[in-house]
């Protein structure tokens, strides 16, 4: 399996970042042998293996459900680039 | 006052503020004008003289009343640039962050600062902790102080813990935090002579830590000694309801392993971390390093760690998987930078395309790729697998030793440009420390010597999930034994 130039152009929009078109043939080299060398976990059988979920095997402490902060809406929006009021803007999403 | 600052441990500063002999203040004053000398080594990226003064003052005050809190209290230590703290910039070494102030601490920040200690800045780090020579920093890269005079270039520190280990090897700080993924922690403590520790999973609380990993990501000391390492994790660790992941387990005491012997210590040697790539040098170490435990009376034993090969490429899905998942966060919306756009995916597109550097866009892209639709089993299961083996591994040969010992990285310290074309030769700094991230372990570097050129070589010792006291029995008694004393600048 070999990324295309197309290929890497749909994970960066998937990703959300903008590569420059000069970029896309390079970066599917680049990406092409990361992905080749990871692929070596081909030979290892996993046959019936478990994926591992958690590193360290404890019982996980339960909390009561329930509100323990909150009013804080000036510290919340505090490093907004573009608070508007107690809002986040963005640009506009709907017609 | 000490005329060389690197004199200074956590133990000796302790000892003496309790005894009168110095106080916070000028301890902190003294630090305060060696991180401002120092800044050729570019090991802070945001200073916090003001504060560290204000807190030395108030650590001063409560020792006066009989009110001290500690072997931290009113110790100058640093604080890598990944753990929020309330009203400091954190940056995460990142364009996408270095306008953020968070108006909250970090639970281990927070720990160390009701410890007493005084922060005297933000180190540099490898952008979101993703590197292994502290060149990826939107804040430029770390010089190590180790770097012999007249080199045409600097030598790197390590990474991504880079800032935090050149300020406390350069004499600017006293001890320092450090988070360790895949080994950030272990790798630069071994290029800089200094003890590196990563505790197990879930010791340290995440919460309140810039994420990179979730499931690898451990907060732990970097410190000049064993014993600094276990005061300083002491301070660190605990239980927090704020990480579902925290261990609600008390830390053991660690600095009373320290002065426990070898004796009688089961230590494994696992046969697959011999490389064949390995420098001679690093071999011969870790040779000594098993013969330094025989003659303390420890049983040495050759073990297997059968998946080892196999840790590396695992690390390399689980990591990237989780970052791209974890870095969807910086959308500039809520807070960082913002490259405005026409449409909102346009913003996205520019504030990230923009905001993250290449090493952390391409891991986001590998991690965006092996989620993806019909590849998610094809490389992030099977990998979740092989990492089940590797744990397995570990938990079958700790049935019959307590700890292992292992060179900490496969090469000392090199220079800034090297091993930068090609991402895999860079990753591979980490080969002997990713296994014990993917099993949890906790894990320790110890400095053991010198290489031909004089620049300083670590050994590593992992112990069993939870077994702290063991490792920080092991490594007091590996650092008596290495007797390493070097220090950059001086020919040993």
């Amino acid at each position: 399996m070999s990324l295309t130039k197309d290929d890497v152009r749909k994970i960066a929009f998937l990703a959300r970042i903008r590569v420059p078109d000069e970029r896309l043939e390079p970066l599917a080299g680049e990406l092409n042998n990361i992905v080749g060398w990871v692929e070596q976990l081909g030979e290892v059988n996993t046959d019936g293996v478990e994926p591992m979920t958690s590193v360290v095997e404890t019982e996980t402490p339960m909390r009561k459900d329930e509100v323990t902060e909150g009013g804080i809406t000036d510290k919340v929006l505090s490093n907004a680039p573009d608070g508007e009021g107690p809002f986040y803007g963005v640009p506009k999403v709907v017609e | 006052m000490m005329s060389d600052l690197r004199d200074w441990t956590i133990a000796s500063a302790s000892d003496a503020l309790e005894k009168g002999e110095v106080s916070s203040v000028e301890l902190t004053g003294a630090f305060i004008e060696a991180m401002e000398a120092g800044r050729t080594l570019n090991a802070f990226i945001t200073e916090t003289p003001e504060l560290a003064r204000e807190r030395a003052a108030e650590s001063d005050a409560r020792r006066k009343n009989g009110d001290a809190r500690g072997p931290m209290d009113g110790v100058p230590i640093a604080m890598k640039d990944l753990f929020c703290t309330e009203g400091v910039r954190t940056t995460a070494a990142s364009h996408i962050l270095d306008n953020f102030i968070p108006t909250y601490e970090s639970t281990v920040s927070g720990n160390l600062r009701d410890a007493g200690s005084v922060m005297l800045g933000k180190t540099n780090l490898d952008e979101f902790a993703m590197g292994s020579a502290n060149i990826t920093s939107y804040f430029g890269s770390v010089k190590n102080p180790w770097t012999p005079e007249g080199a045409n270039a600097n030598l790197v520190p390590g990474g991504s813990s880079g800032g935090s280990v050149a300020a406390v090897s350069g004499g600017l700080a006293i001890a320092a935090t450090g988070t360790d993924t895949g080994g950030s922690i272990r790798q630069p403590a071994s290029f800089t002579g200094l003890v590196g520790m990563k505790p197990t999973y879930g010791r340290c609380s995440r919460w309140g830590v810039v994420a990179f990993a979730s499931s690898l990501d451990q907060a732990g000391p970097l410190t000049r000694n064993v014993e600094d390492a276990a005061i300083m994790l002491q301070a660190m660790a605990g239980h927090d309801p704020k990480d579902s992941t925290s261990l609600p387990l008390d830390m053991p005491d660690c600095r009373a392993a320290c002065t426990r012997d070898a004796k009688g210590l089961r230590v494994g040697i696992p046969k697959e971390y011999t490389l064949d790539s390995m420098p001679a040098e690093i071999q011969k170490l870790w040779d000594q390093g098993a013969q330094w435990f025989r003659d303390m009376g420890a049983d040495v034993v050759e073990v297997s760690l059968p998946h080892t090969k196999y840790a590396l490429p695992t690390y390399y899905i689980v990591a990237p998987a989780e970052a791209s998942s974890n870095l969807a966060r910086y959308d500039g919306v809520r807070y960082g930078f913002r490259k405005d756009g026409a449409s909102l995916d346009e913003m996205y597109e520019l504030t990230r395309g923009e905001g993250f550097g290449a090493e952390v866009q391409r891991r986001v892209m590998i991690g965006t790729y092996v989620l993806s639709a019909g590849y998610y089993d094809a490389y992030y299961v099977k990998a979740q697998q092989v990492r089940t083996l590797i744990a397995e591994d570990f938990k079958k040969v700790f049935n019959d030793v307590d700890v292992l010992l292992t060179p900490t990285a496969p090469s000392a310290a090199f220079f800034e440009g090297e091993k930068m074309d090609d991402p895999i030769a860079m990753y591979l700094n980490d080969v002997f420390t990713v296994p014990a991230s993917l099993a949890g372990l906790p894990a320790i570097s110890v400095p053991g010597g010198l290489d031909t050129s004089g620049l300083p070589l670590g050994l590593q010792l992992i112990s069993g999930v939870c077994q702290e006291e063991t490792l920080f029995r092991a490594a007091s008694a590996l650092e008596e034994a290495a007797g390493f004393t070097a220090r950059p600048g001086e020919m040993a």
